[in-house]
């Protein structure tokens, strides 16, 4: 069966994410990421940041928003039963703080098939208010018995 | 390309250099507190029932969680700040359960003094979930 690759090249609308403190410090207890620079106001300041700093991972809270209509557009097609989430690549630019907007905006760079499987991959950008990038990414999802 | 203002950069990696391991054992409810801090509520992570029935042996682990704590072995090898994790990459191969150890281990592959980079593997036992991981850190001194 041909793979469905009509999505290859579309660009989604831009989301907005807010970042909060109680999120950052929320995140870094989950993942535990102890560093008082991701809970402590005054920590991160004493290290340069201008407020809490999120952990690096912290870009899959501000990026999900950008990402579910991807995953759910059904001019995608993916078949979620079969699907895995293959790989995961980040380029992180300025740090996260808490008070930053985060602006992410996403496209579908390929769609291909390889050994019976089909590929998905997504790229999303995201910069802060000042216009500054602080997260490139790459999303791979691998469908089985395309 | 170091930032002022950081105590923390300027660790010295050398190439063929192990870095410590990160061993983490997720209690029972990790992939509910994960769930909720993500926002990613698959119910494959959070109902052992719904996970059995699509064939899993119980609630799972969220990938970009165990990829969160090879972020942190990561900034944990260059010395603990956040702005030296320039790049990580990943591949998800297989899946991990709560309860049971997570070992992250890594091997510099490049190493110049300002910038190295790391191959990582996250374990639970023999079961590779993470492959073909790669770090670059950014370890230059600051400004």
């Amino acid at each position: 069966m041909a793979l469905k690759t009509d999505a290859i090249g579309k660009s989604w609308p831009a989301h907005e994410y807010e970042v909060g403190r109680e999120k950052i410090r929320e995140y870094a207890q989950a993942t535990g990421m102890d560093d008082p620079v991701y809970l402590d106001r005054e920590a991160a300041r004493e290290a340069g940041f201008r407020d809490v700093v999120a952990p690096p991972m912290f870009c899959v809270v501000y990026c999900a928003g950008a990402m579910a209509p991807v995953l759910f557009d059904p001019e995608v097609g993916m078949n979620f039963a079969a699907m895995v989430h293959g790989g995961q690549e980040f380029e992180w630019g300025v740090p996260v703080c808490s008070g930053d907007l985060i602006t992410t905006s996403a496209t579908c760079r390929e769609i291909y098939e390889k050994t019976g499987k089909g590929f998905y991959v997504f790229e999303s950008v995201s910069t802060n208010q000042e216009g500054e990038q602080v997260v490139r990414a790459v999303w791979t999802n691998i469908v089985r018995g395309v | 390309m170091a930032e002022s203002g950081s105590a923390k950069r300027g660790t010295e990696l050398k190439q063929g250099e192990q870095i410590e391991e990160l061993r983490v054992t997720p209690d029972k409810y990790l992939p509910h507190r994960y769930a909720g801090a993500s926002g990613d509520f698959n119910p494959i992570h959070i109902d052992p029932e719904f996970a059995r029935s699509v064939g899993l042996p119980g609630s799972i682990l969220h990938g970009l969680y165990v990829m969160a704590l090879v972020s942190k072995a990561s900034i944990d090898a260059a010395g603990g700040d956040p702005r030296s994790l320039r790049r990580l990459s990943v591949q998800f191969r297989g899946m991990s359960v709560p309860e049971q150890e997570i070992v992250v281990s890594g091997e510099v592959v490049e190493a110049d003094g300002e910038r190295a980079e790391v191959d990582l593997v996250a374990a639970q036992g023999e079961n590779r979930v993470i492959r073909n991981a790669r770090a670059e850190l950014d370890t230059g001194a600051p400004d």
